[in-house]
């Protein structure tokens, strides 16, 4: 375990990805884009809906969704309940989920050295 | 018959109401375009349009339009641009003459046609489609309009390409209609162009994703763009994106010469997952695109090459966004400064809390930020950034009620903590927050038959 983990390192996604969000109702939706192609694998695998719906926990009241677009090199995540009623009805800063996207960028995932 | 074009350039004026004022004027003077595109409608913005349409008749369209067209109409007459907006709003007609009365006053009559889109508007209808069984059922909450018929603002149909073709063929130069998708305003000119038939369904997908990857204006060619951000030159002098398309549904993003921001594959993907939903099956009024198939290739320095899209037929349904009244809100911020900001800020946010409490005050909701430590990033912030040496924190609290009254109370609550609660507290100059009337959005689904699109063309 300990000379596996010797081989391994924990990487933020903000440094194999970049990420955009926007709003449909009480949904955010965050696209996330591998950085280089062979990033995307790892996306992929390591960045799962379950995991993604771990990392939001006390800040959305759904579920995750997650989509893969391989041909852009990217996943597209729906994060329901995440915007205190959406749109108008509101009252967070982050009403349209805007910067939802920013906030996945801090996921850390363990990659090879 | 006219001969095809071998290619059509469509370029972005505007991605919503309110964006930058100098877009339009720049793309049609810019360099060579055939269609200026203007997109100005969210989801809300047809609920503000029906309420100042109620005070004044001759209002409820994005007023911003009149002033844009007045300073391009005599180069886009000159230089032969055709015009598609949904400016229109809930008053396309009153827009059209409005902008009719431009063209003439700039000496401009019997130089250009205006064809104006209406049909969406169901505002009228709805009593008679509840009571022909269409239930308008709401789309995230399963629950029918009945429940929130009587507090109905707007309800308007999302029309697709095809009546903005028909305007085009009538000889129409400037479209204006009302709600008409996004997509739909940069897919129009290329079914019309092209000859695109009905049932081309890649085509149209293609058309599709060149609407929706130029929608936003400059969102795709430098504009709020994660990748490399520090990188992208010259946003001051941003340019704002054109579609280069071919008649077999390839096409090319690029930006005028001159201009600043970037054109690239990595900002033009961030644009195709915006506000996506499952990217297999994107669907408008005239197709279902399938955004998995897209292929993105750098052809030249801001030049994204966009190929392989495919499409599905159209589904038998029109999306259809109705506003309602939903209740009232307010946020009040306060401003506290270190030392022990964060601190400070939360004291205040326990303190009002139990004055809100103690008057017997309760919300649908009361939700507390602290911008300058969790506002955006919520508990994730909270773990990772050391909190007690903010400079400064804002405490932001906001309520949300059915009762006017009782949101009403809750903004005089915000003043007296300056001198009756914790210290080293600034940024209350712009006074008391104002209770907002919040009007909700309620997406439903409608049979297509039920809709018919208007379309006029006349003379100015």
């Amino acid at each position: 375990m300990n000379q596996r983990a010797g081989r391994r390192k924990k990487v933020p996604l903000v440094e194999l990805a970049h990420a955009r969000s926007g709003d449909k109702g009480d949904t955010a939706n965050v696209g996330l884009i591998a950085l280089k192609p062979e990033y995307y694998p790892i996306l992929v695998k390591h960045v799962t809906a379950a995991r993604v719906a771990r990392h939001f926990k006390g800040m959305i009241s759904g579920p995750v969704e997650r989509y893969e677009l391989p041909n852009l090199h990217a996943l597209n995540f729906l994060l329901h309940g995440a915007l205190d009623g959406g749109g108008t009805i509101s009252l967070k800063t982050d009403a349209q989920g805007k910067v939802f996207s920013t906030a996945l960028l801090r996921l850390e995932v363990e990659v090879a050295r | 018959m006219k001969p095809r074009p071998a290619t059509v350039r469509i370029a972005a004026g505007q991605g919503f109401w309110g964006d930058w004022l100098e877009a339009p004027y720049r793309q049609v003077t810019g360099g060579p375009v055939d269609y200026l595109m203007m997109d100005y409608l969210a989801e809300v913005t047809m609920s503000i349009l029906q309420k100042q349409k109620s005070r004044d008749p001759s209002l409820g369209y994005a007023k911003d339009f009149i002033p844009q067209m007045e300073r391009i109409l005599p180069i886009v007459a000159e230089r032969r641009i055709k015009i598609t907006a949904n400016a229109g709003g809930v008053n396309p007609r009153g827009c059209a003459q409005a902008v009719a009365e431009t063209a003439r006053r700039l000496g401009l009559g019997g130089k250009l046609r205006i064809g104006v889109v209406t049909g969406d508007d169901l505002l009228g209808r709805l009593d008679g489609l509840l009571a022909r069984g269409h239930e308008l059922r709401n789309l995230d909450t399963g629950r029918p309009l009945s429940d929130v018929r009587d507090r109905v603002v707007s309800a308007n149909a999302y029309l697709g390409a095809w009546p903005v073709v028909e305007a085009l063929r009538g000889g129409a130069d400037i479209v204006v209609t009302g709600r008409v998708t996004d997509t739909g305003l940069t897919l129009a000119p290329l079914i019309h162009a092209f000859g695109w038939r009905p049932d081309a369904w890649d085509l149209l997908a293609a058309g599709t994703v060149a609407g929706h990857t130029i929608e936003c204006g400059a969102q795709c060619s430098g504009g709020n763009c994660l990748a490399d951000w520090e990188q992208i030159p010259d946003l001051a002098n941003v340019g704002y994106p054109i579609v280069e398309a071919a008649p077999e549904g390839t096409f090319e993003i690029t930006k005028h010469p001159g201009t600043g921001g970037r054109i690239s594959v990595a900002g033009v993907t961030e644009q195709l997952v915006y506000e996506m939903g499952n990217p297999a099956e994107y669907i408008t009024p005239d197709c279902i695109a399938d955004f998995t198939t897209i292929r993105l290739q750098q052809t030249a320095k801001d030049r994204v090459q966009v190929s392989g899209v495919t499409g599905r037929p159209a589904t038998d349904k029109l999306k259809v966004s109705i506003g309602y009244f939903y209740g009232f809100k307010a946020v009040g911020t306060l401003v506290y400064a270190w030392p022990d900001a964060y601190k400070k800020a939360q004291a205040a946010d326990r303190i009002l809390r139990q004055r809100l409490a103690d008057l017997g005050l309760t919300f649908e909701s009361l939700l507390t930020e602290f911008v300058g430590a969790d506002a955006t990033h919520g508990p994730l912030a909270r773990a990772s950034t050391p909190l007690d040496q903010l400079p400064e924190v804002q405490l932001r609290i906001g309520v949300r009620s059915p009762e006017k009254a009782a949101v009403e109370r809750f903004t005089r609550e915000i003043a007296p903590l300056i001198l009756n609660g914790p210290p080293s507290v600034t940024g209350f100059a712009g006074g008391r927050p104002k209770p907002e009337e919040i009007v909700a959005y309620w997406p439903a689904l409608l049979d297509k038959r039920t809709v018919e699109p208007c379309v006029e063309v006349v003379d100015v």
